[in-house]
């Protein structure tokens, strides 16, 4: 059974100036104009990342290629739909590709919901500027809070994040007490919280 | 009939849902959780900010992925779907779509004196279980640890522990080497989803 190995935490280390950081720019501009330039720009941005993220979850080359071109289809068709207030692009976008791992690659429900579909997913609206401003924003602030979090809790949320590890699968792999996973992951989660808080 | 919920996920459990990486069952109950608390809804909604920015900065060899042909156009903005408002039917919706249930549906199986079970089909290669859990006003489960992480989330009624009353909408969470002894509300007992990694661990 292929099981991804926790490489060095420094290669996700967040980029700074990556693509990622102007995603509601792009996604809005999607939205807007719907050309060809924008949908094969979509691909070449954010193809690369999605199809290393299912090649660590064990897919093979052709699967991976597939399964990112389908996470993009996905966005791009949606793109019309998006709003604010359901999340950023970049999460939507995260949130297509591990549904389609846990679906396609792990063969289990996928019991998290796009959030599109969350019960409350009122009419799209369209993106006032200042709601692509407080998204980028939001990104900002989470790049932040990862660029400085301690290494050894950086470790353990990118072995979950991008390995799908579980907690239990993690304090095995780095032979941590399963308590100090636990812990590690929720002083993240508090930094995170903490620094989205006036963001709502 | 809507109280406040008043007892949340973990902030480790919401992080390894968010990323897709919690066992078939407990994701189960985390979304039946967060289908009713708006508050851990938005808080897996932040958390998912996480892994796309950890995906954005991974660094990608194997070259590009080729555009297929563009669509037509994009889907224009449908008229959303009329908002799911939580119905008479007490279990929680994405359970009840999932397994096409209805509350009034369900073919209980005794298990002893005021305790009902009905268990939920997981994918083939899942591990754990997946289960609704009646307990009868007054009664209680026999005293029993876990082997792994438990969830409890409740769908009706109440029931209380050493740890004290759990109300509808909440969640409890029991790990490896705790044990408990949950009691149905004295006036209407109580419907529980709940979710195991492991086996239980009875205490005798």
């Amino acid at each position: 059974m292929f099981r991804p190995s926790i490489d060095s935490s420094a290669a996700h280390r967040p980029r700074e100036g990556s693509a990622w950081g102007w995603m509601p720019d792009l996604l809005s501009r999607i939205a807007a104009d719907r050309g060809d330039g924008a949908f094969r720009r979509l691909f070449e941005e954010f193809g690369p990342q999605i199809r290393h993220y299912m090649i660590r979850h064990g897919a093979d080359a052709a699967t991976a290629e597939e399964l990112a071109q389908e996470t993009l289809l996905a966005v791009w068709r949606k793109a019309a739909l998006y709003s604010p207030a359901k999340g950023t692009p970049a999460t939507w976008m995260y949130s297509i590709a591990r549904n389609l791992r846990i679906d396609r690659l792990r063969k289990e429900i996928c019991w998290q919901e796009l959030s599109d579909e969350v019960a409350e997913a009122a009419a799209s609206e369209d993106a006032a500027p200042d709601d692509t401003a407080s998204e980028r924003q939001r990104q900002q602030r989470v790049h932040a809070v990862l660029a400085a979090l301690p290494g050894e809790q950086r470790e353990v949320v990118t072995a979950a994040f991008i390995d799908g590890l579980s907690q239990s699968e993690i304090a095995a792999r780095l032979t941590l007490p399963l308590g100090t996973v636990k812990s590690r992951l929720r002083l993240a989660y508090q930094k995170v919280r903490a620094a989205l808080e006036d963001l709502k | 009939m809507n109280t406040p919920i008043s007892r949340h996920l973990d902030g480790a459990t919401l992080m390894s849902f968010a990323a897709g990486a919690l066992a078939e069952p407990l994701a189960a109950a985390v979304s039946a959780h967060v289908s009713m608390c708006g508050e851990c809804r938005d808080q897996v909604r932040d958390m998912a900010l996480v892994g796309a920015t950890l995906l954005g900065g991974a660094l990608a060899p194997g070259g590009r992925v080729a555009a297929p042909v563009m669509p037509e156009a994009p889907v224009l903005a449908e008229a959303a779907a009329s908002p799911r408002r939580a119905r008479a039917r007490a279990l929680p919706a994405p359970i009840a779509r999932r397994y096409g249930l209805a509350m009034e549906d369900i073919e209980w199986t005794r298990l002893g004196p005021g305790v009902w079970q009905h268990r939920l089909a997981l994918s083939p290669g899942a591990r754990g279980d997946l289960y609704l859990l009646k307990l009868a006003p007054g009664c209680r489960l026999p005293l029993h640890g876990h082997a792994g992480d438990e969830l409890t989330v409740v769908l009706t009624g109440a029931f209380t522990d050493a740890s004290g009353e759990y109300r509808v909408g909440d969640v409890q969470e029991a790990d490896a080497g705790s044990e408990h002894q949950p009691m149905g509300d004295r006036n209407v007992g109580c419907i529980c989803l709940v979710a195991a990694e492991g086996p239980y661990i009875l205490k005798g």
